[in-house]
């Protein structure tokens, strides 16, 4: 195997194991796991607690349980992370972060049916206010309180902007690997490229950075190739399960840059520099655009994703719209009309976690393919 | 000046309600500033500075009380929008969508001449506030930018937890500024602080008012049935800051009370049963649900909706109306919503609840097991729930909402001969 292939399938399994990780970081470290909800929570504040911040983004999963407390037209992702909240999957985190971006995670965020304490804070919406930033400094703050009480450990200033370095560390590590990935679609193909963003939620970070930093240095030694498929771009809330992307592969897609909520949308910005580390992860939120969840009355979440097209000389964007995903659902007439002005093309295809058959996913995907 | 004294309160509702949809009609041909506001958006602001205001969500629920949402739907539909988002943005955006077509090509759209709900002028800026969802923000986001239009919004954080902190309210009393200033760029003028403490009095004394009506359900028998409430709503949301509201709630109050005094109360008849009805109305199917309640002989005296508006503040104080407006109980935790809930039913003294599972609402779908659950425990009530929309007609059954209030007046039935047998 070469090292390229060694780093991607350990990341993988990382990515596809995230209890086994879980329990590693235990062994080495004798800390436990704090979950983090989506989204763009402050994960720092748990990193520099020493604990493992987990990401919940739920899985590939039938619903049963849940369907007693969630009417089917809750999101698809909500509902697998309720029903494994309801077999106990969660219960070994030493608490869960929660925020509440949007009306189904208001309410999902008073109804947590597992064992771990459930930590609820809300990101302003009003975002370009500098009082914004003051009150969401001041969530963080009680946060931060929440968690050492829990955790039974002082999270210091000192500590907490060391945390910030080693997150925006990653963060410029994962913007060089998304570029890269771009220029070598044959070795990074959809699937792979995933895990290895989705590594992220379940590693510590400065080792998940030094992972893809060699990773990165391994890919730049090798020539670029000619590409002969198609290149697209991802938007929406998670790519995910992996057949939807293995169907972009066999399409001879490749995806060469995303706005997902799971992956780049998390790692496009840094936190700003500054003294105080909880006003700094606050004005992270100010500064972060083109998201569903971060209100945007000018929208600029359509120019955005132009100009990612534009960018990374893609041939389409595949809208991976996550069912019953309101926030998402409003803002795709908007930015559907602005693709359609500019000639953008763009196929939508629906996440569904509960699936098992992909025939129409696969469909549409090879008509789509064939008319670019 | 038409002259109001003589009307009965249901004329003046009437009256009210078109004479604000004539004033912005007026207002646009005039030149004046329309705003397209929230529902429970603070409005003293905008009152203040006299512009007009339209109120999407009422106006949706008239259209579609008057039967008319499935044509504005198709067109929000043909726009992109998902059914599963609220049934109310998509009426809005679907008739904002055949305004803007009137106004670009000057020829009006047969579905907008077919609309049997009042016409209303395209806005010159919107208002926003997220106390009852974050829907009411990305919905108008959307507004601002298919009309290119400046959006006001106010963020109330949720309330995760109780009692709402000062330093969320200083958050929101600081937006209440930075919204001000927005009105001054838009309208050009300054801001008038004297009128503006006039219109926080004027809506301390509308919600007065309404809350005055609302009390009048806890009466046995009640003079009041809670679906005149979902009615006079219309003004609490589009008139709370002008004397209109006050007037109307006022002769309604009266009314209500003369009533009282004569023996003359809601149910014809003799009400047998009370229930508290959570959730927004069906508004398609608005007589289907009256009727099947009133049928098995029940009367709605709780609802925690109408309570929504009772945003009672001290006037001048920033920081006390930016507690009214983020109270609200959808937009707090679950202990407090179970507890506003909680005294709804005890002070209508009902018998059972029902839930509206709405396909539209989220916010107000999403907790309901859990809160059925807590209150049953608690007060041992019988409910149901059933599902609907409140205004979407295709997601509502009126068979499974019969079937279920069956079910609920069954066992309140049950549970008042248990008592009485005890
Ligand atoms: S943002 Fe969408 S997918 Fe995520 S929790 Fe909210 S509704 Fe569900
Ligand atoms: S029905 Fe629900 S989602 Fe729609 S505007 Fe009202 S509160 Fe918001």
């Amino acid at each position: 195997m070469s090292r390229i292939e060694t780093i991607i399938s350990e990341l993988s399994s990382i990515s596809n194991n995230p209890r086994k990780a879980m329990e590693d970081y235990k062994k080495e470290t004798g800390k436990g796991s704090v979950g983090v909800m989506p989204y763009y929570a402050p994960e720092e504040i748990i990193h520099a607690a020493g604990f493992l911040p987990v990401g919940i983004w739920g899985g590939q999963k039938s619903i049963s349980k849940a369907r007693a407390y969630l009417p089917p037209f809750a999101c698809s992702i909500m509902q697998s992370v309720m029903e494994m909240q309801l077999e106990g999957v969660y219960d070994d985190l030493e608490a869960v972060l929660f925020p509440v971006p949007c009306d189904t995670l208001k309410c999902l965020s008073q109804k947590w049916k597992g064992t771990s304490p459930v930590i609820v804070f809300t990101h302003p919406q009003n975002r370009k206010l500098e009082a914004a930033n003051k009150f969401l400094a001041e969530e963080y703050r009680l946060v931060r309180e929440k968690l050492e009480t829990i955790l039974n450990v002082k999270i210091t200033d000192e500590a907490l902007n060391q945390s910030i370095e080693t997150y925006n560390e990653n963060r410029k590590v994962m913007r060089e690997f998304t570029d890269l990935a771009a220029n070598y679609p044959q070795i990074i193909d959809p699937k792979k490229r995933h895990a290895i963003i989705k590594a992220r939620f379940f590693m510590e970070k400065s080792k998940h950075t030094a992972m893809v930093k060699e990773l990165n240095s391994e890919l730049k030694s090798l020539p670029v190739e000619a590409f002969t498929g198609k290149k697209v771009v991802l938007t929406g809330i998670m790519a995910e399960p992996n057949e939807v992307l293995d169907i972009l592969k066999d399409n001879g897609f490749a995806v060469v840059a995303d706005d997902l909520a799971q992956e780049s949308r998390l790692f496009r910005n840094d936190v700003p520099s500054g003294t105080d580390p909880l006003y700094r992860l606050a004005k992270w939120w100010q500064e972060f655009d083109g998201c569903s969840l971060a209100t945007d009355a000018k929208k600029s979440r359509g120019p955005m994703m132009m100009d990612m097209v534009k960018g990374s000389k893609a041939d389409a964007v595949v809208v991976c719209m996550m069912k019953f995903c309101d926030p998402e659902e409003f803002d795709y007439p908007i930015y559907y009309r602005q693709f359609e002005e500019a000639g953008i093309k763009s196929l939508f295809i629906e996440i569904d976690l509960e699936t098992t058959s992909f025939e129409q996913t696969k469909t549409r995907v090879q008509s789509f393919s064939e008319m670019l | 000046m038409t002259d109001t004294t003589a009307m009965s309160a249901k004329e003046l509702l009437g009256f009210y309600q078109e004479e604000l949809y004539e004033e912005a009609r007026q207002a646009k041909k005039e030149g004046k500033l329309v705003c397209w506001s929230a529902s429970v958006a603070p409005s003293e602001f905008c009152v203040a500075m006299d512009v007009a205001m339209i109120y999407p969500e009422t106006h949706a629920a008239g259209i579609g009380a008057r039967k008319g949402a499935l044509d504005v739907l198709e067109v929000a539909d043909e726009k992109g929008y998902n059914v599963d988002t609220c049934s109310y943005a998509r009426v809005n955006l679907g008739y904002m969508e055949l305004l803007k077509q009137e106004a670009l090509t000057g020829i009006t759209p047969e579905k907008l001449e077919k609309s049997p709900a009042a016409r209303i002028p395209l806005p010159d800026f919107v208002i926003t506030c997220n106390n009852i969802c974050n829907t009411l923000l990305k919905w108008y986001e959307n507004l601002a930018v298919e009309l290119n239009i400046p959006c006001i919004i106010i963020d109330v954080p949720f309330n995760h937890t109780m009692p709402i902190p000062q330093y969320a309210k200083d958050y929101i009393a600081e937006q209440f500024k930075e919204a001000i200033t927005q009105l001054e760029e838009i309208c050009g003028k300054k801001f008038d602080y004297d009128k503006f403490l006039k219109v926080q009095e004027q809506t301390q004394r509308s919600v007065a008012q309404w809350n005055r009506i609302a009390a009048l359900s806890s009466h046995k028998p009640s003079p009041l049935n809670g679906f005149d409430l979902f009615n006079y709503m219309a003004l609490i949301v589009c008139a709370r800051s002008k004397d209109y509201a006050e007037i109307t709630f006022k002769k309604f109050a009266d009314e209500l009370e003369e009533n009282l005094n004569k023996g003359i109360f809601a149910f014809k008849g003799n009400e047998q049963k009370r229930v508290t009805w959570e959730g927004i109305a069906v508004w398609p199917h608005l007589g289907h649900t009256f009727k099947g309640l009133k049928n098995l002989g029940n009367i709605m005296t709780g609802s925690a909706y109408p309570g929504l508006w009772n945003v009672s503040y001290t006037p001048g104080d920033m920081s006390s109306m930016a507690e009214a407006y983020t109270r609200i109980y959808i937009n707090t935790c679950l202990d407090n919503k179970v507890k506003v809930l909680s005294d709804v039913i005890s002070g209508g003294k009902c018998d059972g609840v029902i839930y509206h599972q709405n396909r539209s609402c989220k916010l107000m779908s999403f907790l309901n097991v859990e809160t059925a659950d807590i209150l049953q425990k608690e007060n041992g009530l019988p409910y149901v729930s059933f599902d609907g929309d409140q205004t979407d007609p295709r997601n509502f059954s009126p068979a499974q909402f019969d079937t279920r209030i069956q079910a609920l007046d069954e066992m309140m039935k049950q549970n008042k001969e248990g008592v009485s047998n005890e």
